[in-house]
């Protein structure tokens, strides 16, 4: 039987408000230890207040190939963003 | 207040310090020989925390002795018989079993005390308890859940659990004995009898042990001789030679 | 440097004209500075280049807590301690990172520990030299560290995603281990005379090894060239070894030390120091395995991965049964 650890992808909140970030991976037999893990390996220098952990077989991703269906059809939609309109100085901060 | 008897708090202070001194040490052993790299640098950050640790208790015994010395001439300049320390941390590591048994066994006691000592009426000591406390608690998780992980693994961790655990139990017992020291630190409110632990401790113990499908053994015999320096193990000695050599070969140097 | 002598796979840098599309698509990411990331397409010869290097480094990493290790239990004050015992869990940390970079390109880390064991894979020659006073450990975060930091800066912008991201925590995490180093061979230096004779004797032992890190002298160096193409080598071994020198030297005048080769002069028209090369041949033959502690790294590496079997093991067997536990509850 294989008796390799499973990978698992380390989510690490860094302050109160922040959102989880990816920060690395590492081996783990279970969930339980792969937090204890991440405690010890990725917060030795007091990077977190949160840790999600994540099988690594258990992400989808997007194929690289599906980049320009995916991603490209918003690269046009300018009016999404706030710069795209003019609003004259007079009417303030908006 | 009781008027404290400063020789009883020295030796209460050095049996915290040199208990987290020695088993600092010998967890710093494994440095880059463990079993995993997760591991490695787990066992790095526990011996972190208790060298931090022995800093603020040995620091402390400095003050309290009142002879112009610091925590590292107490580490580095006494001999065997003047470490107040329980045999069990001075053991040699073995396997990595072995080690997690032993570090299960001494975090179990240590945080249960820590948390006694966060009450006393010598703030410093209250204060050195709470910081160590919550490193303790990490450390007492992380090696519980190593020793179910192991014990309740194959059939080959298991066995290497129980034989760590037969040869280990012996060197429980001296953590719940007490002396007239101790009955002084009762009297002055900075610390608890350690008798009074052993209920505690038992219930914690028995229940990871259980978990852990490992039998503890029926004897209750106890090797002593640590805490009181009276008779420590031959491994002490040697622990020393390698630890003091520096400082002791070159005196007096800045490092 | 941590990757020496990594050998480039393929046949050489091609031309526009004799690659295929996608392997010109492939170049001109690279050109343009678009990292290369996990699932995308690479050449094969990319992938098992960068298999070799990252594992090279990583390795280094691993059997590199071992020389520093050496010195743990007995570091001369508790402070000491913690540091050094700090550093070395930092390298354990970033070899972590490395092999995890390293399991993206198709390589889990056992399988590629077991090529470090058997012998298939290298690790950086410095490690094959020992510590053998206390001033060796401020040399070795001074000028070990030192060499390794000036490879791993420019790597921070190298074209594979996952290793740039890997280099860029381990620059962040390093920049303490230099200054320690160095702290710790000042403090040598300006003790007493015993103290200074252990700092001279480790800047000695120490200096040609350090040397040797960056790699044999470019005009030997004959996979460079589609290494950089590829952006997975960032500068040449000559150009980094200067640059170390120039670093170095006026710190080795501040500590108040001799010079550890006579050959090393300031040469105005150049604005470089001149030094003496390293002796090439000693350093081919550590890495053929004959350095002064190959040996016994290796068997410290095998004997800690062996004894740790039934560790990995016993754990990865209560994980299962735990899980199985849970599924028949449900």
């Amino acid at each position: 039987m294989k008796n390799e650890w499973p990978l698992w992808e380390i989510f690490i909140r860094g302050q109160h408000g922040l959102s989880h970030r990816h920060v690395g991976s590492l081996h783990a037999p279970d969930a339980e230890m792969a937090v204890k893990n991440a405690r010890d390996v990725y917060t030795r220098r007091n990077e977190g207040v949160s840790i999600w952990v994540v099988e690594a077989k258990h992400i989808t991703a997007t194929a690289p190939g599906d980049k320009g269906p995916l991603f490209e059809p918003s690269e046009s939609k300018v009016y999404r963003h706030p710069t795209f309109y003019d609003i004259p100085d007079e009417v303030g901060n908006m | 207040m009781v008027e404290v008897d400063k020789q009883a708090l020295l030796q209460f202070l050095l049996r915290m310090g040199d208990n987290t001194l020695v088993l600092g040490h010998r967890v710093s052993e494994w440095c880059g020989h463990s079993p995993v790299l997760e591991e490695d640098i787990a066992l790095a950050n526990t011996a972190l925390d208790l060298i931090g640790q022995t800093q603020l208790w040995l620091g402390y015994a400095a003050e309290v002795q009142g002879e112009g010395k610091t925590a590292d001439d107490l580490a580095f300049l006494r001999d065997a018989w003047d470490f107040r320390n329980l045999l069990l941390v001075e053991l040699p590591n073995g396997d990595f079993g072995r080690t997690l048994m032993r570090q299960f066994l001494f975090d179990a006691w240590h945080a249960i005390i820590l948390g006694r000592l966060m009450k006393s009426s010598d703030t410093t000591v209250a204060e050195i308890a709470e910081k160590a406390s919550k490193e303790v608690a990490y450390h007492l998780e992380r090696s519980a859940d190593t020793v179910v992980g192991l014990g309740d693994g194959t059939q080959e961790s298991h066995d290497r659990m129980q034989a760590a655990l037969d040869y280990l139990w012996p060197y429980v017992g001296e953590m719940f004995d007490s002396d007239e020291a101790d009955e002084q630190m009762v009297a002055a409110g900075i610390s608890v009898n350690p008798a009074t632990l052993r209920e505690e401790y038992g219930a914690l113990v028995g229940r990871v042990l259980s978990e852990a499908t490992l039998t503890i053994p029926e004897s209750r015999f106890a090797h002593k001789g640590g805490r009181t320096g009276y008779m420590h193990t031959e491994h002490l000695g040697h622990l020393l030679c390698t630890m003091q050599w520096l400082p002791r070969a070159y005196p007096g140097c800045q490092w | 440097m941590y990757a020496q002598l990594v050998k480039t796979a393929g046949t050489g840098v091609k031309s526009k004209e004799e690659m295929t599309e996608e392997e010109r698509a492939f170049q001109d990411k690279i050109d343009r500075d678009i990292k290369i990331e996990p699932r995308d397409w690479m050449p094969d010869d990319y992938r098992a280049t960068l298999i070799r290097q990252i594992g090279q480094h990583a390795h280094s990493e691993i059997v590199g807590q071992l020389p520093e290790g050496n010195w743990i239990t007995r570091a001369p004050t508790l402070e000491r301690k913690a540091i050094l015992l700090a550093k070395v869990q930092d390298e354990a940390g970033h070899g972590l990172y490395l092999y995890c970079a390293a399991e993206t390109l198709g390589v889990s880390r056992d399988e590629i520990t077991e090529m470090l064991l058997d012998g298939r894979m290298k690790y950086s020659s410095i490690f094959n030299y020992p510590t053998l006073n206390w001033a060796d450990i401020g040399a070795v975060g001074w000028l070990v560290d030192g060499a390794a930091i000036m490879n791993q800066v420019p790597l921070q912008r190298t074209s594979y995603g996952p290793y740039s991201r890997a280099m860029i925590r381990i620059c962040k995490e390093e920049s303490f281990h230099q200054r320690q180093g160095y702290d710790a061979i000042r403090k040598m230096a300006e003790g007493t005379p015993e103290q200074k004779k252990m700092a001279q004797d480790a800047l000695n032992r120490l200096w040609f090894p350090s040397l040797m890190m960056f790699g044999p002298s470019d005009k030997d160096s004959v996979h460079s060239a589609q290494s950089m193409a590829w952006k997975i080598k960032i500068n040449t071994n000559d150009e980094l070894r200067q640059k170390f020198v120039d670093q170095t030297v006026p710190q080795i005048e501040f500590l108040g030390l001799d010079l550890p080769d006579p050959g090393i002069k300031w040469n105005e028209e150049r604005g470089h120091y001149d030094y003496t090369d390293p002796d090439w041949t000693e350093f081919f033959n550590v890495i053929k395995g004959n350095g002064p502690c190959n040996v016994d790294r290796l068997s410290d590496r095998k004997n800690a991965w062996d004894d740790g079997a039934w560790v990995r093991e016993g754990l990865m067997e209560h994980a299962r049964k735990k899980a199985a536990r849970e599924h028949a509850a449900e």
